[in-house]
Order: C-alpha cells, then structure tokens, then sequence
C-alpha cells in the first residue's frame, strides 16, 4: 500500500520535473539541482557558479530539514545537492541515502577550518558524507539595558527577575538542551529520567517566559520587548546592526553547536556538478561574500581573520562542553515528544 | 454525453484534491511507522496534552465566531439599507484586508501587539497603561476574529439583501413590532447566510496553527499546534493523521448541530 501511494506521489512529481527540465537541452555540461534552505546562500553566486564552471543551475528550497527528509527518502525528485543539518545529516546517512564524497575533486577542502571538524566527526564520523557550509551555537542574546549582572550561565532563564521578559526557542531538542547544560547531562540522553528531570526543570520556568519563538526572537530582541532570547549566534550581527545594546554569549556549561552540511545524496544525477558546487562554496571569495551576505559563521580559513566576533569563531576552551544534536531515532523521539507536549500544554 | 464531458474535470479534481488525500489521511491515521494497522493514533486524543489542546482549540473557535457574528449581524443590516451598501463600497471596504496575505495580517498584528510594539508605545505616549494580551488566548481570537470575519460578513450581507422589502412591509403591515419584524422575519431568513458565516468562520478557527503560533507565542497550544508540530518537527504522519482524522470527526458534528438552524438548507456545506 505504502509503495503505491509513493509511486502516485512520484508520478505526479514527475509530471513536475519534465515541465522543469525543458529549455536546459542547449547546455553541453547538464544541470546542476541544489535542494537548499531557502536563502542560504548569497542569490548573485548563482551567475558567478554558472560562468565559472558552465553548469546551469536550478535550487530548489525548503525551510526545514524534516520538510526536506520525504523529498530525499521518496526519491521523488533528482537533487545532486542538498544541504541539511547535523542530525539530518545522520538519519540520511543511517538510511544509506548519502553518497561518499570524492574529496580529490574539491580541492578547496583544505580551506575547512579545524574547530568545525571535531563537531562534524561527531555525526559522520571520518567525514565521508558532509562538508559544512554554515555553523553556530546556541546562546543567550541579551539586552544590556534590561539585565544586571554578569549574563555567562542558563541559570539566569531561571531568575524570577525576569518574569515575562525570556525568549524561548519553539523546538523540541532546542528546549531539552538548555535543561540538559544546566543539569550536567548529554544533550543527546536517551535515559527516560534524565528526560523527565528536564521536563521537569522546563515546567519550572515556563511561568517566566515571554514567549516561544524562533525565527521573530531576533525581531522582538531588536524591538526590545524582552530582556533576553535563546537564539543562535548567527542572528546576533543582523541585530546588533538595528539595536546596539543587544548582546550575545555562549554560557559557561556549555551549548549546541549545528552544522549545515552540504551532502550528495545516492540518487544523484550529476555529481561532477554537486562536487564542483561543494568546491564553489569552500572557495575564499564565494566564503566572504555569503558571510557578508548570511552573517552566519562559515568554516573557511580565507574568512578567518574577518569572522573575528568570539561569538561567532569560538575558542576552543568555550568550545569543550559543546556538544552537536544527535539522530535519536524514532523511538526515541517520540518519548521526547509526548514529554514535550506534557510540558507545552501544562 | 455532453454534460458527462464537462464534469470529467471536476471528478478528476474531486478524485485528486479529495477523495485521494482523504484516503492517504486516513492511511496514516490507522497505521504506525511500520506500516501496520493500529488505532493508537485515533485514540491518542484521550491523553490529556491532546485532549485539553482540542477543548482550547474547541473554546477560542466558538468564542471567535460568537464574536465575528455579533459584529457581522448588525453589520449587515447597516449595509443593507445604506446607500454605500447599495453599491456595494462599504462590503468592498471590509473585505478589502482579505486581499492581502493571511500571515502577513497575523505578523502585523505580533508587530502592533508586542509589548514594545506600536500600540504600547502610543498607549504609553498619551499616558494610558499598556495592553498585555500578546501571547495570551486573547491575543488569538483578536487575531482570528479579524482574520476571519469577512468571511461571517459576506454571506450574511448576502442573505440580508435579498430579503423582499415587500415581505417585511408585509409584516408592519400585518401589525408586527420592530423587534417582532426582526426576529420572527429578518432573523429566520437570514438563517442560511448565518449557516455558512459560522461554518466559514468556526472551521478554520478550530484548525488554525499559524494564528495561535504567532499571537500566541507558542505559549497557546491548540490541537492545530499539536498536530502541525508532528508532521513537522516529530517527523510522526501517523500521528499526526489519527489527530486530524479525529478533529474531522469533531468538525462534521459541529456542522451537523449548526445545520439544525438552516430548515431551507441552503448555503450549508455538507
């Protein structure tokens, strides 16, 4: 029954993918499809990537990783990239749907810097399958008028003087990390206690919090209707830019670091193209302009110097206690789940 | 022959935007990752995150489209016999938000109702106290009823002006009271474009996710919420279709306890 209703869903993608392919029959050296988060890289590289190398390109985009995992699974459209993050990286991988990279054709591999690599080996380990485009942690964005004090831990989301004035993260595992750090435990524990201890710790808080947001936490931080917001370190430049007093640190206990990972998956069609693409992204040049245009930490040694910010380029001292999500598995997530939904309805 | 010809379209488009996803819904609904048949996924309603989810959901949907109907009712009869109503100007004004996107709407009202945001500060300006109903139920059915309230205006506008003059003549006429002429002619014959106004109105306020996320702060957690976070973040369809399969239960039952009123039966939906 299952195959069924994936043939009928592939067969109406497809209808999809000959009115896509049409005009493209002109270039000698084929198409390139990216399957990407949307507005992941800078638009004006497009042009640049299709002279440099005669590829022609066509991206397709996604706003998260589970929208993008049926679309990977099914096979129901031909993608020679994608990019993904840590955790979705591992579930694809443990379901055979990643090819090994042929590291001879991106010679700009060399340009990776080294902190990015522990966390990387983490989820693919020997990093056959993914090579970063972006990274970051999760930290606290405060705003230095609102706060008194030194703001360096998570206990400070606990601190009754703040009542109504936290942002919290609106995701499940983005949740438990914080309780995780604070209570000493792994954030990827798999121990029902430990998860019901956290939840525990949660429900405490919850009386304090402003909201949950994930993508508006930088506008209400920016619009200053809250003392501080769980955000990753990405956002802080943007928001800096609009409101001067906002800052942003990496507690003491330790956090989340993410990768987002280009991959190739197995089913590509045109992986020459994925690897000149991948090796497009590790170049100096192509680096600099999407950090300028993204803000968002890229692990290029080209960049270094110019992603100076502690925040964003942490040292390895702050990087010790940090940990990168892990793929649970189903089972697992689900226990997570309805403990997060006891948790968000109490 | 002919009239076979032109409904193929139509059944194709019955087959394809219905009839299939229904099945594939209910597929899931009584299935577990693995593929076999369970009812755990119907059943999961009962516990009582999910439960007190679909009473909130249940609640703020009634409270919304109560209120959209006392707005749209008085509305309507205003419209029907002004002149600006005649012509249609002032229906046009009041569906006039419609045109611009849904969520665009929602995010302005996040934007106005912030704690910093433009309301508190020009609150705050002239001296008076702020509003704090952001990430509040409050906040949600601010949001729906303003969302959605076009939609109870419309067929209720529509209804009233086709009302005979004639017949509410009639009645003066015959020696009725003006608030007999109301409730025992206007109200009656207005039953059907109340019907679709409610059903338009409470439908959508019930399965909302996007209203209750961006007004509520994550902090209103209706069955919407709850069954949009499985098909995305828990990665749980089968989950997510037992819950929706069970809130199309509770939609057909309000429908059918709202079709008692509409003795013409017409606007309704089933």
């Amino acid at each position: 029954m299952k195959k069924i209703l994936t043939l009928m869903l592939i067969a109406v993608m497809c209808l999809g993918l000959f009115v896509g392919c049409g005009g493209s029959k002109e270039d000698a050296k084929g198409t390139l499809y990216v399957y990407c988060f949307g507005d992941y890289f800078d638009p004006a590289l497009q042009a640049e990537f299709e002279e440099k190398t005669g590829y022609k390109l066509v991206v397709d985009l996604f706003d998260t990783n589970e929208e993008m995992y049926p679309v990977i699974k099914n096979n129901s459209a031909d993608y020679d990239v994608i990019c993904a993050s840590d955790y979705m990286i591992e579930k694809l991988m443990s379901e055979d749907l990643l090819a090994e990279i042929n590291f001879d054709n991106i010679p700009n591999m060399e340009n990776l810097t080294d902190n990015i690599k522990t966390f990387v080996e983490e989820f693919d380990p020997g990093m056959k399958h993914s090579i970063p485009h972006t990274w970051g942690t999760y930290g606290i964005m405060y705003n230095k008028t609102m706060v008194d004090g030194k703001i360096d831990s998570w206990d400070v989301l606990w601190d009754k003087k703040y009542k109504d004035k936290i942002v919290m993260p609106n995701s499940m595992r983005e949740g438990y990390m914080i309780a995780a750090k604070k209570l000493g435990y792994s954030i990827n524990t798999t121990d029902e206690a430990e998860i019901k201890a956290m939840t525990d710790l949660l429900i405490q808080q919850k009386p304090l919090v402003y909201s949950f947001a994930n993508d508006s936490a930088r506008e209400i931080m920016i619009g200053d209707s809250a003392a501080m917001a769980v955000i990753t370190s990405g956002e802080i430049i943007y928001s800096k830019e609009y409101n001067e007093n906002l800052e942003y640190v990496i507690p003491k206990e330790g956090t989340e670091v993410w990768t987002d990972c280009w991959a190739i998956p197995k089913t590509a069609k045109n992986v020459e193209a994925a690897e000149a693409w991948i090796n497009f992204m590790m170049d100096g040049g192509v680096a600099k302009t999407n950090f300028e245009y993204l803000t968002y930490a890229i692990p290029n040694r080209q960049i270094e110097d110019l992603v100076d910010e502690p925040v964003l380029n942490p040292s390895a001292e702050v990087l010790r206690n940090c940990e990168t999500l892990r793929n649970l598995g189903a089972e697992i997530d689900d226990m997570y789940s309805s403990y997060w939904k006891t948790y968000k309805a109490d | 022959m002919t009239k076979r010809f032109f409904s193929g379209p139509f059944l194709i488009f019955i087959l394809c935007g219905t009839l299939i996803p229904l099945g594939v819904i209910a597929f899931y609904g009584i299935t577990d990752r693995s593929g076999s048949f369970t009812f755990d996924n119907i059943t999961a309603i009962a516990t009582p995150e999910h439960r007190e989810a679909l009473f909130l959901a249940l609640a703020l949907a009634f409270i919304s489209t109560v209120i959209c109907l006392i707005i749209a009712f008085p509305l309507g009869l205003i419209l029907k016999d002004s002149k600006l109503g005649k012509k249609g100007f002032m229906v046009f004004v009041f569906i006039l938000p419609m045109w611009m996107n849904f969520l665009l709407r929602t995010m302005a009202w996040q934007v106005l109702l912030e704690r910093n945001g433009i309301i508190n500060q020009v609150l705050g300006f002239i001296g008076l106290p702020s509003l704090d109903i952001i990430n509040t139920p409050a906040a949600v059915v601010l949001g729906m009823v303003y969302d959605y309230l076009p939609f109870m205006i419309l067929p209720i506008y529509n209804a009233l002006i086709k009302i005979d003059k004639h017949v509410i003549e009639a009645a003066y006429d015959l020696g009725a009271s003006g608030i007999q002429v109301f409730r025992k002619v206007i109200v009656p014959l207005s039953v059907p474009g109340i019907v679709s106004g409610v059903t338009m109105v409470f439908v959508p306020s019930l399965t909302t996710f996007a209203v209750s996320n961006m007004l509520g702060g994550g902090k209103v957690n209706l069955i919407g919420n709850i069954i949009e976070q499985e098909f995305t973040a828990s990665s749980n369809w089968n989950l997510g279709a037992g819950l929706s399969l069970v809130m199309m239960i509770f939609i057909v039952i309000s429908m059918a306890l709202i079709e008692k009123f509409d003795r013409n039966g017409e606007g309704n939906i089933l």
